[in-house]
């Protein structure tokens, strides 16, 4: 199933951009390229230094890869559009950006290489390796509590709260999606 | 004053002082605000409008528990369980501009004409000094201020004059499952009005199916005070926020000012002709405790020392389980069919309650992807697992005043002001245990037609209070027997008027809003009449 503008739009309609909510509508409806640079998810970033937009976008894209079920085609366009909203520079977006950078350190000293450079079942033996699968999400906790709060459950809250998501488990106007008043009078197809 | 800080300074020439903005509040100040000088108090503060996503974040996300979502909590909103019920007052109510209908879920009916005549129709409970007659043209005012869909399909439902000002939410699928279950059992559905936008209302956008109602509605559609407090202030009307009034001053007959603390740290005294509180069914007894002199030893207005007794709520019964077919559940956050068949055959020993057909039941996908050590196709197939088949069926029954259920302070413990925080001792009694019995046999007969395989009861042993504060300054015509008379005016005090659910004699099984807004309404008549002619 292909994820779409619109399940960005929609992913970002639910849960907000984190400080700004009217810029970040606008930034998704309008399409607009607000002149960031090309995505590259290898930018050569090293170490401590806080990653760049473009780092934090390539390792979110690479960690929605294992995290969302493999019928889902469109990941990279669906996280970057997200993305669009959330880095918005608010306090969640900096948490964001911290979380991604450490999960990056992490990478670099057990696999020599960033998030993003690693296969996916790396990044799926990272994630659990940081302990972020049997965390409970904490935006002030452990590290495996924040990746858990920032990476892992941003990616499957945008996810699930679009419309395609929410079609995957077979509710088309999931929970946090403003889809109407229609499809909770109809029968299933 | 602090730079970026409003001006929290009290209001020279103040006719009227409100203390709380939720709905009662809110439509009192709205009332009058255009031909008086009105302002408003509320403890809690303003919220930004722009946050709401971000709220509902919080709505959907494990780390936050719901007091979070408005920012409820922490000593400002400390208080202690004495009864032999945990009450979770927290869960319960919402602090600042909108009151508790920022968080509430909008379902809004009017009481039955025997909930005004509990003693004399049913033989417990207390009679209301007023009859539904007397509210029936404020209750389709309530219709009309806060927004109402709902239709005249509801044979139970007590006379009306004119329509609801928005036609109903259509059945869910999920109720044209049960209807047939229904039939079989000769069991009446019908609507059940909503204070949510069926079309678009008063400049605010129709329902979009966001489906998060409770707590929070991001798109405007489910009514909350902040409609009528801005109406209000847009007529003039101050509204101060973080403004927690600790003590109504008064003399013998007269409450002279209302004195609250500011976050900067300094007092302020509010004076005014009229006062009216509607701080909630909790701490407006509080407030009245708080105020206590030696002319009112035992808290003010309290001459018939009733003031915090009889503390009821409704309680929650309930069914769930699941079909072998789809039910198409968690669409919206809201439900669209009632039953209200049962609702008076109550007797002495069975109180009225109300049946709710779920459109939400079970595990929201969204919810449960965010917990849980899987990810990928397994997380999928749990969710896919999880979803889909769930029913349930929901009631609230009533609890009868009693004197040992009541709001008082603890002494040994204080609020960030430095005010004795709020006791909550929560007796539920015989009858509403029978009754939850009663609701969950009508309920189980319907899940067994439909075919459902059980899953969980909340009977007698797990039911909750479904968080309607009522009972605690009750109305009565004997000053000896309560606390403010049937226009809402203290017995005590000539300018004070209490708007709320607390002055509930017996409380019905219905939400309570409505009843509160129609009194509330009723309320400004008088306070407005006194003005003139009186005060
Ligand atoms: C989860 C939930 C779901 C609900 N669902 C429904 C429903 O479906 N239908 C229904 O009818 N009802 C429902 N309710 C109840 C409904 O919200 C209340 O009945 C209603 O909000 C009460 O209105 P009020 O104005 O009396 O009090 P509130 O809305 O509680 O407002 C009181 C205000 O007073 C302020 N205040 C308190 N003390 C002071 C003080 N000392 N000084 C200054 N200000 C003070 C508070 O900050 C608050 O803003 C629900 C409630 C909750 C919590
Ligand atoms: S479903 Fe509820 S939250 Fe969503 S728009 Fe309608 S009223 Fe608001």
């Amino acid at each position: 199933m292909e994820l779409t503008r619109r399940d960005a739009a929609a992913a970002l309609a639910a849960v907000g951009a984190t400080g700004g909510v009217a810029v970040a509508v606008r930034r998704v409806t309008d399409g607009a390229d607000d002149g960031r640079g090309a995505t590259d998810a290898t930018d050569g970033d090293e170490g401590e230094a806080p990653p760049s937009e473009a780092t934090v976008r390539g390792s979110m894209a690479a960690v929605a890869a294992v995290l969302y079920p493999s019928e889902v085609e469109g990941v990279e366009a669906f996280v970057d559009r997200f993305l669009d909203g959330r880095l918005d520079g608010s306090a969640h977006a900096e948490g964001v950006r911290t979380a991604v950078g450490e999960l990056d350190d992490a990478a670099r000293s057990w696999y020599d290489a960033p998030v993003a450079a690693l296969s996916e079942s790396e990044r799926d033996r990272l994630l659990r390796e940081v302990g972020a699968d049997v965390a409970d999400e904490d935006p002030e906790g452990t590290l495996a509590e924040r990746v858990r709060y920032y990476v892992v459950n941003e990616l499957l809250l945008a996810l699930y709260a679009s419309p395609t998501g929410g079609e995957l488990v077979g509710l088309e106007n999931p929970q946090g999606h403003p889809g109407g008043t229609e499809s909770y009078r109809r029968g299933p197809r | 004053m602090s730079a970026g800080e409003p001006d929290r300074s009290p209001v020279t020439n103040a006719d009227v002082c409100v203390v709380g903005a939720g709905p009662a509040g809110a439509l009192v100040a709205d009332r009058l605000a255009a031909d008086h000088e009105v302002v408003v108090l509320d403890a809690g503060p303003r919220f930004d409008p722009a946050d709401r996503l971000a709220r509902q974040e919080r709505a959907i996300r494990p780390s936050y528990d719901r007091p979070d979502v408005w920012d409820v909590g922490g000593e400002r909103d400390a208080h202690a369980n004495s009864g032999e019920r945990v009450y979770p007052l927290n869960h319960a109510r919402v602090k600042g501009v909108g009151g508790s209908t920022l968080h509430w879920q909008g379902m809004v009916m009017r009481l039955h004409e025997d909930d005004f005549n509990s003693e004399t129709e049913r033989g417990v409970g207390a009679d209301w000094p007023i009859d539904y007659a007397d509210l029936r043209p404020y209750y389709a005012a309530a219709e009309r201020e806060l927004g109402v869909a709902g239709a005249s399909d509801n044979p139970y439902a007590p006379p009306r004059e004119e329509p609801h000002p928005m036609p109903a939410f259509e059945p869910s699928y999920s109720d044209s499952l049960f209807a047939e279950a229904c039939e079989e059992l000769g069991i009446d559905m019908h609507s059940v009005p909503n204070a949510r936008n069926s079309e678009a209302y008063d400049g605010r956008s129709a329902c979009v199916g966001y489906g998060t109602c409770q707590p929070v509605c991001p798109a405007g559609a489910k009514y909350d005070a902040t409609v009528h407090i801005e109406r209000a202030e847009e007529q003039g009307a101050t509204v101060i926020d973080c403004a927690a009034v600790g003590r109504l001053e008064h003399d013998a007959d007269r409450v002279t000012a209302a004195a609250y603390a500011t976050p900067d740290g300094e007092e302020h005294r509010q004076t005014a002709d009229a006062f009216v509180v509607a701080c909630g069914g909790v701490e407006t007894p509080r407030l009245l405790l708080l105020s206590e002199s030696d002319r009112y030893p035992d808290g003010l207005a309290n001459s018939s020392g009733t003031v915090g007794k009889f503390f009821m709520d409704h309680l929650f019964a309930g069914v769930g389980g699941t079909l072998d077919e789809p039910t198409r559940q968690n669409h919206v956050g809201f439900y669209t069919s009632a039953c209200d068949q049962f609702y008076d055959e109550a007797d002495e020993s069975v109180g009225p309650f109300k049946l709710e057909f779920f459109n939400y039941a079970g595990p929201s996908p969204v919810e449960q992807a965010l917990t849980g050590d899987d990810w990928g196709d397994a997380l999928l197939d749990r969710l896919r697992d999880g979803y889909g088949t769930h029913v349930a069926m929901g009631g609230l029954v009533e609890q009868l005043p009693r004197a040992d259920s009541y709001v008082g302070l603890d002494p040994d413990r204080t609020d960030d002001r430095g005010n004795p925080v709020p006791e909550i001792h929560w007796s539920v009694g015989d009858r509403a245990l029978r009754t939850i019995e009663r609701a969950n046999e009508v309920q189980r007969s319907v899940l067994e037609a439909l075919g459902a395989d059980i899953e969980w009861v909340a009977g007698p042993d797990a039911t909750g209070p479904a968080y309607h504060h009522m009972g605690t300054t009750r109305m009565s015509a004997d000053p000896d027997a309560g606390v403010v008379d049937a226009d809402c005016r203290t017995h005590d005090l000539d300018n004070c008027w209490i708007a709320s659910s607390a002055v509930f004699p017996t409380s019905g099984a219905m939400n309570p809003t409505l009843t509160i807004a129609a009194l509330a309404l009723r309320a400004a008549d008088d306070v407005r009449e006194r003005l003139t002619h009186t005060l």
